[in-house]
């Protein structure tokens, strides 16, 4: 076992360094650099000034082993347009992304394994059809643009919640503590509903997969025989068994997860590290885009291991 | 099975079967209209998508009878936008899947097929692209390269979706691989190009086809998420994305230029969502799914822990 894990470590380490060559070359390997946008005031001399500064003038090779020296250090660059280093506008944004995604997450999990066990346990029923017609519709939807109905259904025309950001960017210093929080929830409701509707639908998928997948098993029907009420082989039996591929399901899904939650922030003005990345764009801030998919995925890679020794834990079969 | 192992004869059967799943005609139906929407449609609307018709009298028009979807803020005809927007989304994502999937069966096939140190080395490299985020890792290649032309658009987003099928490929492969006929193929002494091509792709194609289908939904979706961005299509040529981007400056003013295009983006990931879903229906031997192929309640063949996840023609594995 402790074997085993130590493999595993090394493993998302290997990974780790893997993510950070690929990010970097493929980013290179777009036309044009920092440097190369349109300006009228700038000269090539400039240009070429600014390249040697920023050592964008040495072969690539150089400026990878450079880069990576820094990444290993902890330093992912400075970040002009925000004025500060790039770690330190990251160390503010993650944390509010973790928040709004790990509430989401949470939320959508619960959510979604409930419903679907109850469309397992009634396949091809009313309530089976109706709400994996209403997920599928969710699952469809492109994430932004799901936000953005949100956000105009209850923040324009019917506008019972704010329409963005952490806080009352004006009044929060102002108020009580107890108002404060009450400040803070309400500004969280609109980000993590619209990302909780669009995570549950793919988990809702698999959890009735999973199952419909158990359901049939020998020891269900076991459990069956000896007169155990039916609630009780749904949830405690067979639930257990369905729930742990769920669980390597969700290390799979991080990726995708960390993407949704950039358009959320972005609709909804979020300031965690998808907002970052999406304003990162039109600002060319070269170094903070590189960092966030580094950082990204990092989170991910650990996301994925943390998933893993939880799949360990949970199931005997994957332990051998 | 001789009829299935040909790549014609799944065809064949594939259509036949398809028929006579209910939302897959209905998905296959809206599909094509689609298609025949972005062909034709943009013929026969009066309009052509950049004129500005007036910008003063047609500003952000609610629909009405001229302009049945409205106009948007720059005066031009939205029915005639969204419906060129058809044309190049649905390009857009048609060529950028088909290359991913050549991309990824291709990764698949020769890591499974090779095995060993080459299989080990390429599947801790695909390990780290599938570590990476599409999105961020798009926009941060967008924001150098902006604006993109839409042949560049294509290939990136093709150059970034094939981790996923690669992986299934592979499972796919290294399970055919040491199947009988293939072994009979060898022991004729068939070559290894000849094996692969005539004996394991056809054998592996099918799971590739659902993914297809799946993401290519699932990539219409992305490009306009990444035009909403403004790093995707660019004026004036409208994708779905791009027709967002014109009214989501002050979208609770003029909801229809956000919610038109939308509503299409909607119908077509459904559309091959369902179609999709239908797809693996048929196809899939396990039905894991429960489709109507099986009657309720027969216990699935399959007892592996991983089952739901190893049928990964899911798109959330494709990001």
């Amino acid at each position: 076992m402790r074997r085993r894990l130590a493999a595993r470590l090394l493993q998302s380490l290997i990974v780790v360094i893997i993510v950070t060559t690929i990010s970097f070359f493929v980013i290179r390997a777009a036309p044009g650099d920092p440097f190369s946008y349109d300006s009228p005031t700038i000269t090539p001399a400039i240009r070429a000034h600014w390249r040697a500064q920023f050592g964008y003038d040495k072969p690539l090779p150089t400026q990878f082993a450079r880069y990576a020296v820094s990444v290993a250090h902890g330093q992912l660059g400075y970040s002009f347009p925000m004025h500060e280093p790039v770690t330190e506008a990251l160390a503010a944004a993650v944390p509010r992304t973790l928040l709004l995604a790990g509430l989401s997450l949470a939320l959508s999990f619960v959510f979604g394994v409930i419903i679907g066990v109850i469309q397992a346990t009634r396949r091809d029923g009313w309530f089976d059809r109706v709400s994996s017609a209403i997920l599928l519709f969710f699952y469809s939807l492109p994430d932004f643009w799901g936000a953005l109905m949100i956000l105009l259904l209850f923040a324009y025309w019917w506008p019972i919640l704010p329409a963005g950001n952490i806080v009352d960017p004006v009044l929060h210093d102002y108020m009580g503590t107890w108002d404060a929080f009450a400040d803070r929830a309400r500004h969280l409701v609109l980000p993590v509903l619209s990302f909780t509707l669009l995570t549950m639908a793919g988990i809702t998928r698999y959890q009735r997969a999973a199952m419909l997948d158990t359901l049939p098993a020998d020891y269900i029907r076991t459990a069956r025989a000896k007169g155990l009420s039916e609630r009780r082989i749904i949830w405690h039996h067979a639930l257990r068994t369905a729930l742990t591929p769920m669980v390597a399901l969700l290390g799979l899904m991080l990726p995708a997860l960390l993407g949704g939650a950039l358009f959320v922030e972005k609709v909804f003005d979020w300031p965690g590290m998808g907002l970052l990345a999406a304003n990162a764009i039109s600002a060319r801030d070269y170094d903070l885009v590189t960092a966030t998919v580094i950082v990204g995925s990092i989170m991910v890679v650990i996301g994925n291991l943390a998933a893993d020794l939880l799949h360990m834990a949970l199931d005997p079969r994957v332990r051998e | 099975m001789s009829d299935v192992n040909t790549a014609r004869g799944v065809q064949r059967s594939l259509i036949g079967r398809l028929w006579r799943h209910k939302s897959a005609r209905w998905a296959a139906a809206i599909i094509l209209l689609l298609v025949v929407a972005a062909i034709f449609g943009p013929m026969l609307t009066s309009y052509t998508g950049s004129e500005q018709l007036d910008i003063v009298k047609l500003k952000n028009m609610p629909p009405s009878w001229h302009h049945p979807l409205g106009t948007d803020q720059y005066s031009r005809d939205l029915l005639t936008r969204v419906l060129l927007g058809a044309r190049i989304s649905l390009a857009v994502a048609t060529l950028a899947v088909l290359m991913s999937m050549t991309v990824g069966t291709a990764y698949g096939l020769i890591s499974g097929y090779a095995g060993g140190v080459v299989d080990s080395i390429m599947m801790r490299v695909l390990d780290g692209f599938l570590s990476i985020p599409r999105v961020l890792l798009l926009i941060a290649v967008l924001t150098l390269w902006n604006p993109v032309p839409l042949s560049g658009l294509i290939v990136l987003l093709g150059a970034t979706g094939w981790f996923g099928v690669s992986r299934i490929v592979r499972t796919q492969t290294m399970t055919t691989r040491h199947v009988e006929f293939v072994d009979a193929a060898r022991a004729l002494g068939a070559s290894d190009t000849r094996i692969v091509w005539r004996h394991l792709l056809p054998n592996i194609i099918t799971p590739v086809i659902v993914t297809a289908t799946l993401a290519v939904g699932n990539v219409i979706a992305l490009e306009a998420g990444l035009s909403y961005l403004g790093v995707g299509a660019r004026e004036p040529t409208p994708s779905w994305g791009s027709i967002f981007l014109d009214g989501v400056e002050f979208f609770a003013g003029n909801w229809w230029v956000v919610l038109f295009p939308g509503i299409a983006i909607v119908a077509t990931v459904l559309a091959f969502n369902v179609l999709g879903d239908a797809l693996r229906d048929v196809l899939d031997p396990r039905q894991l799914h429960g489709g109507p192929a099986l009657p309720a309640g027969k216990p699935a063949p399959s007892s592996n822990a991983n089952a739901p996840l190893t049928l990964g023609t899911d798109p959330i594995q494709n990001g």
